[in-house]
């Protein structure tokens, strides 16, 4: 029986190597000097040469990082906006259409940008928003914002309405108490939403090869751009060293939102 | 007092108008559009300004008769049931292992498989395309070292059914980190005592997963792998940028890419327009019966 556990613990422990390494050789690769990764055969221990950095963080990195910051910020606080009032409204009230309203909403969120992208492209393209912040963050804002919605209408479920109404009946209006009582304890699921939104629209890639010219570039466009000159040319630890600059703040803040995400569970479980 | 009253009525409508203005711009008036677009006829005098025709279904009859259409489709489904199925059975066994063995190598495994999860698309990308270079990738060399000598600057991406390997095999890579923290929360809901209770009745490990673990996690099971299925029918990322570094487009074209290079590419919204219509509603009805069970608990 032991014997047996060791053997399962070992295939887990390979398993988790397969599974890094790619992560570890873009890690790996991004350290090298470029006649390392040229040479006949593979460093697999980092050299600490940081010039695949220093190559890579010029002014078409840092345009790209404001277009990214700039279309992400405008989507993100759009998306949280909107989709927080609609999920105020569908977990504090009762009305005719709040169901369909639901229904819809997750319909939305199943559909692929793959099934919308050609009208999105011919209406911005109409309406002169075609590589634009602010077409590509409408598209963005109404990609991300039905999960949000419901995302938030779990956090706004999640606290009790007694608090409002022992507010309002010592008098406060329903909007005041559920500002001053409410509102506050919702700050997690704003935070947890905007994550969310973060993580969606800088990892966007489809929306932004379709809205986007080679000229205006978010980053994930700006990191494919990297290996697009010929086979031979590609400067790999600049390359590694884009997705390096990429991948991190993204992976950071996964992890936030995953522990969150799990003490969150546990949390509602105590609850009950 | 009327008035308050007309307020509370109203109250949560004008909560809503926020979000369905953004819906109805990005999504709603869009797919009114493109079926409007999916009846007309894209030609080459469109390209010079002429208003195009309307043709009725004549697109929609293309997607059945045309044959590079057709081939697409099959191609899209098979590539999507292929990844999905390899993805579901390898994030179960994985799950199953997390449950198996103790903390440290568990705890290894979760973080390797949260790293390889919180990837963005494009960064794992560029990782795979250097792994599987064709002079100076890792894969090459390994495969070198072991005895397969033509490996030597062997070019994954020319053959499309090597194209569709290394793609199946990022997808994979990918997904399969989703499944497994899934199927393994849920497998912790298994209750011990069961299985205690009927390993001492003699039931075999097969017998008590076939009566007692998977009965248990089949709810989140089907529902992982609905959405594996709509997440591998949406691919475009990862084969577009094959295709850019590499791959023949017209022999491996997905759902998504093609669409792509017919509307984008050639101009002929009609056709792509029908195409992403036929994505459109194959996605819903694949998912409607799972949007209506979690509309189910919704109190009326």
């Amino acid at each position: 029986m032991n014997a047996r556990a060791r053997l399962w613990g070992v295939v887990a422990i390979v398993l988790a190597v397969i599974w890094a390494f790619p992560v570890y050789w873009i890690g790996n690769s991004a350290f090298q000097p470029v006649e390392a990764l040229r040479s006949p055969n593979p460093s697999f221990l980092p050299d600490f040469s940081a010039s695949g950095f220093g190559r890579v963080f010029d002014d078409s990195f840092v345009d790209s990082l404001k277009l990214s910051l700039t279309v992400t910020l405008l989507a993100i606080v759009a998306a949280v906006l909107c989709g927080f009032v609609a999920a105020v409204a569908i977990s504090r009230f009762r009305f005719r259409g709040r169901r369909s309203f639901i229904f819809t909403v997750l319909a939305i969120q199943m559909i692929p940008p793959e099934a919308l992208f050609i009208s999105q492209y011919k209406m911005l393209n109409d309406w002169g928003l075609l590589n634009s912040v602010v077409g590509l963050g409408l598209l963005y804002s109404a990609l991300i914002l039905p999960f949000t919605v419901w995302m938030l209408r779990g956090f706004v479920d999640g606290i009790p309405i007694d608090l409002e109404e022992a507010a309002m009946t010592d008098g406060c209006s329903r909007t005041r108490a559920f500002f001053t009582i409410t509102f506050p304890l919702l700050a997690p699921g704003l935070v947890a939403s905007s994550v969310y939104g973060f993580l969606q629209a800088w990892n966007e890639y489809t929306l932004a090869v379709v809205v986007m010219d080679p000229s205006n570039r978010t980053l994930p466009l700006w990191l494919k751009g990297l290996t697009d000159v010929s086979n031979e040319a590609v400067d790999w630890p600049a390359v590694m060293a884009g997705a390096t600059l990429v991948a991190t703040p993204v992976i950071i803040l996964f992890m936030i939102v995953q522990n969150r995400m799990t003490s969150g569970m546990v949390g509602g479980a105590v609850k009950g | 007092m009327s008035s308050t009253r007309l307020r509370r009525k109203a109250g949560p409508y004008a909560l809503l108008v926020p979000a369905i203005l953004v819906l109805v711009v990005g999504m709603a008036y869009p797919l009114g559009r493109q079926l409007m677009l999916s009846f007309h006829e894209f030609g080459r005098a469109q390209q010079f300004g002429q208003p195009a025709p309307w043709v009725g279904l004549d697109n929609y009859r293309e997607l059945v008769t045309d044959r590079t259409m057709w081939t697409v489709i099959a191609r899209s489904l098979a590539f999507c049931f292929v990844n999905a199925s390899i993805t579901m059975v390898l994030g179960t066994l994985v799950a199953v292992l997390m449950k198996r063995v103790a903390t440290a190598p568990r705890l290894i495994l979760q973080i390797s498989m949260l790293l390889a999860w919180a990837m963005p698309v494009i960064a794992a990308m560029t990782a795979w395309q250097w792994l599987f270079d064709t002079r100076y990738g890792l894969v090459n060399w390994s495969l070198r070292k072991v005895g397969f000598a033509s490996f030597d600057g062997h070019n994954w991406l020319i053959d499309p059914l090597s194209f569709f390997f290394v793609a199946s095999v990022i997808i994979i890579w990918m997904s399969v980190p989703f499944v497994a923290f899934t199927a393994y929360a849920a497998l912790t809901q298994v209750s011990e005592e069961t299985l205690e209770a009927s390993h001492l009745d003699g039931a075999t490990a097969i017998q008590r997963f076939r009566h007692i673990v998977y009965p248990t996690i089949k709810p989140v099971l089907t529902i992982v792998a609905l959405l594996q299925i709509v997440w591998d029918l949406r691919v475009f990322a990862q084969i577009n940028f094959l295709q850019n570094v590499g791959g023949t487009p017209s022999e491996t074209h997905l759902l998504g890419t093609y669409i792509y290079s017919l509307g984008i590419g050639q101009n002929d919204y009609g056709s792509a327009s029908a195409m992403a219509m036929f994505v459109l509603v194959l996605t819903l009805v694949l998912t409607v019966r799972y949007v209506w069970s979690l509309l189910k608990e919704e109190p009326r």
